[in-house]
């Protein structure tokens, strides 16, 4: 023992800090990633095709809606706010894209010129949406949950009235064009997964290595300090209220290939399972603290759910919803502990 | 209570531990019917833990808590009102979206059957609020109050239940002259009734002043408990900090020549500041003395970009140079603002002291990408150089004493070296030693050419650091005073409006 503590160099204080700061990290990390990780032995256990490529990989291709807009969710709530506008705006932008590229593509313009266009439209339709939420909660000084709620119902109400209460479909020649944006795969990746990984990265990195997220998470844990340190608080709060208006149009343009169609139901509860990602992943609903990892974690773990109640026939898929309601609860259990040690 | 020598409150052997750290160690004390025991120590001491004990927030490691002689369940909040021992937090602990009335009554409120008696309260309410002297409408939403006339509602809110014992840590950190005075009163009156005051404070003057004993603790030990009249001012300190503090405020040294850093014109804040101007020279220390409540913050915060102004002017070198946000004021003036209110201005309280240290200006340490590495290096300079005790870096801030928590705002604002440092009560709740270490810093910073400004309701500080005192009297620059016109009758003839601006005086 004595040599091996010749050997070791010492630990310095500063030393000692970041190792119980990664320790502490782990903890508070571990537990999602925990989660996770138990429901993919269970998956396995109850149904060996579950741990098969071609099941991981629609789990993951599945997550990709929900977890790209979870990324931008990430940032709206360590702001401490909330957007549930998400999922009526995914489908506000599939329902423009889709008329869009149609338009284009009859009056004969080439096809994947068209798709691009509608492609950029959506993409541009999502920041704008986001600008508009976020500067309503600012500018306007409405809370946030306001705010979304009322952008939600004009965004859902516009769905159907330029569907005409029915669904809009992408042209059949156009589609196939289209399809392989979902369907295809890099490498033996779906590319969903692909767009899911980079924007995982990107959003990581963003909060967690840049003035940008330091500045989101001091804004969301105390607005006055925020501001008596020279931040601008409400261009964080609209920059963060953009970057899920980018995300959700980035989520849709992944998502009008696959059905090729938008209607009243599209998106449907896609706020409620964005929200529920990044807060069983970790992230404090009154804002403040977050990590993007963990509402990736969070979720893979809803999409697993789903999958593995499909794979089996223990529970009914009916009850999907509730299980996923009780990892919810279980998430705020833990977390409320983990505070009041 | 009519037997004065019983105690009615008794600490006996009282030790307390958080986790591996022992913060009170076996400490013994009567509290007397009709006696001010003060307790005084220096941040960390364990006054506030021993506060806690007593009036049943916080249980002891070991130990017992006496009334009237007899063991009580310690730990309990509300077996200790029940007795009538009550403790007014240093920390306010008011519902700021409910009313004066019904924050005087939270827990407490008068009913008639199933209903609320309002007549009832607001009797009462009435009759506590002229006890304490404060002149607020009982339906006003306690957020719209100041500071202090929140302590005032705290107390009030203690004094309108029955009281045996009364335990008020840190009151007059936001008050006034005028206020504590009034304070002053209410306690000696509860005083006179039999009621026990346990009275915890950093200010040795008012100790001196109200006292009847002195309990003196140290790193958790009691030094000795003594008759104030055995005890001078010097010996507190000497116990308290266990070696003598020579001087607590640093010598006055004036620059020869003055240049004007910063030319204010004209300044107005609809509600706060009406038409100041003045100018602030480099290497002065300029003072901003007046009552709560005079303009003096809001001034300061308008001048900064950190609110917005009806109209005026600032310049800088001769030229217009008003920053429209707190960040123009960083860049364009070299401005900083060291916030009055520690907690809810200064520091992410649930944050370690690096992210808090590195916030203000966080892109120095890179613009797209934070460089932690170097983020840390400078932090570990300044813990070294401001001499800051986190004994866990990862530890959110606030489970650092008050002292310290000052220390990393000190850091903070000062990490930027700026030209122009405004600090904002910059001694509220810290113990005697960090003080005059923050006396000796706004000192050198002035040394340095630095112009400093100290807006300060502590009189003494205001005449001991500065070289000239700016007085504000509701929303008005009443007087500039300099050299031997910086006493303490002097500020308050302005402050309080008994004199008015001297023909000598022009802006």
């Amino acid at each position: 023992m004595k040599s091996a503590e010749l050997v070791e160099p010492p630990v310095t204080p500063q030393a000692r800090g970041t190792r119980l700061k990664i320790a502490g990290k782990w903890a508070k990390n571990g537990g999602p990633l925990a989660a996770l990780f138990l429901l993919t032995i269970l998956g396995a256990f109850l149904n060996p095709s579950f741990l098969s490529w071609n099941n991981l990989s629609n789990v993951l291709t599945r997550s990709a809606f929900i977890g790209i807009i979870s990324v931008g969710g990430t940032f709206v709530i360590v702001t401490g706010q909330i957007d549930l506008s998400v999922g009526a705006m995914a489908a506000f932008i599939a329902s423009l894209m889709i008329i869009v590229i149609n338009q284009f593509a009859d009056s004969g313009m080439a096809l994947p010129l068209a798709i691009g266009v509608g492609m950029i439209l959506g993409l541009v339709i999502g920041l704008l949406s986001g600008l508009m939420n976020g500067l309503l909660a600012t500018l306007g000084k409405i809370d946030s949950f306001i705010v979304t709620l009322g952008t939600m119902g004009i965004f859902r109400s516009l769905v159907i009235f330029v569907a005409n209460g029915g669904t809009l479909t992408l042209n059949p020649n156009i589609r196939e064009v289209y399809r392989p944006v979902f369907y295809d795969s890099w490498f033996n990746v779906p590319i969903p997964i692909w767009v899911l990984a980079v924007v995982v990265v990107a959003g990581a990195v963003a909060l967690a290595k840049t003035p940008f997220g330091r500045y989101c998470r001091a804004v969301g844990s105390n607005a006055e300090v925020a501001h008596y340190s020279a931040i601008h608080v409400n261009r964080i709060r609209v920059i963060a209220f953009v970057v899920q208006g980018f995300c959700v149009g980035l989520a849709t343009l992944l998502y009008v290939p696959r059905l090729g169609s938008a209607s009243s139901s599209t998106g449907v509860l896609w706020e409620l399972e964005a929200i529920t990602a990044v807060v069983v992943g970790g992230t404090a609903l009154r804002g403040g603290t977050g990590r993007v990892s963990g509402s990736i974690i969070g979720a893979l773990i809803l999409t697993m759910i789903g999958n593995i109640l499909n794979l089996t026939n223990i529970i009914s898929v009916y009850l999907n919803g509730a299980v996923q309601g009780v990892i919810i609860l279980g998430a705020a259990l833990l977390q409320r502990n983990s505070r009041t040690r | 209570m009519s037997d004065r020598s019983t105690p009615i409150l008794t600490a006996r052997n009282v030790t307390h531990a958080f986790g591996p750290v022992t913060v009170l160690h076996s400490v013994s004390i009567d509290f007397m019917p009709g006696e001010v025991h003060a307790i005084v120590g220096e941040n960390g001491a364990g006054k506030s833990t021993l506060m806690k004990i007593l009036s049943g927030i916080l249980r002891p490691s070991l130990g017992e808590v006496l009334y009237l002689q007899k063991p009580v369940k310690t730990g309990d909040l509300r077996t200790m009102e029940d007795l009538g021992v009550r403790l007014i937090h240093q920390e306010l602990n008011l519902a700021e979206d409910l009313t004066v009335l019904e924050n005087l009554f939270l827990g407490e409120e008068s009913t008639w059957g199933p209903f609320l008696d309002e007549a009832k309260m607001r009797a009462k309410g009435r009759e506590v609020l002229a006890q304490v002297g404060l002149n607020v409408p009982l339906n006003t939403t306690v957020r719209n109050l100041r500071v202090s006339e929140k302590q005032l509602i705290e107390i009030a809110k203690a004094i309108s239940q029955r009281v045996t014992a009364l335990i008020l840590d840190e009151p007059t950190a936001t008050l006034t002259r005028q206020e504590t005075a009034q304070l002053f009163r209410i306690i000696g009156s509860f005083a006179a009734a039999g009621v026990a005051i346990l009275y915890v404070s950093h200010r040795l003057e008012e100790v001196k002043q109200l006292a009847h004993r002195i309990t003196i603790l140290r790193d958790g030990r009691l030094v000795t408990t003594q008759q104030a009249s055995e005890l001078s001012p010097g010996e507190i300190v000497r116990l308290m900090v266990g070696r003598s503090l020579n001087d607590l405020y640093p010598r006055k040294v004036l620059a020869t020549q003055q240049t004007n850093a910063l030319e204010v014109r004209d300044i107005s804040v609809p509600g706060f500041v009406s038409n100041a101007s003045f100018t602030l020279g480099k290497g002065e220390i300029l003072g901003f003395a007046g009552l709560v409540g005079a303009g003096r913050t809001e001034l300061w915060e308008a001048v900064l970009g950190l609110r917005k102004i009806s109209g005026g002017e600032v310049f800088r070198n001769g030229e217009k140079n008003r920053p429209a946000n707190y960040s123009q004021a960083l860049e364009r003036l070299r401005a900083v603002y060291l916030p009055e209110d520690r907690k809810g201005k200064g520091l992410l309280v649930s944050f370690d002291a690096l992210a808090n240290y590195s916030l203000l200006g966080l892109k120095r340490f890179g613009i797209w990408f934070v460089n932690e590495r170097r983020e840390r290096n400078a932090f570990e300079q300044a813990v070294d150089q401001f001499q800051i005790k986190v004994p866990d870096r990862s530890m959110p801030v606030n489970r650092l004493s008050g002292g310290n928590q000052q220390k990393v705002l000190m850091a903070k604002i000062l990490a930027l070296d700026p030209e122009i440092i405004v600090f904002d009560e910059p001694t509220r709740g810290i113990d005697v030693g960090t003080k005059a270490q923050v006396y000796r810093l706004i000192a050198e910073m002035a040394a340095k050419d630095r112009a400093c400004v100290v807006i300060s309701s502590e009189l003494l500080e205001i005449i001991g650091l500065c070289h000239r005192v700016i007085v504000m009297r509701s929303q008005r620059i009443v007087a500039s005073l300099e050299g031997a016109e910086i006493n303490e009758d002097e500020i308050m003839l302005y402050a309080t409006g008994v004199k008015s601006a001297q023909p000598a005086f022009s802006s």
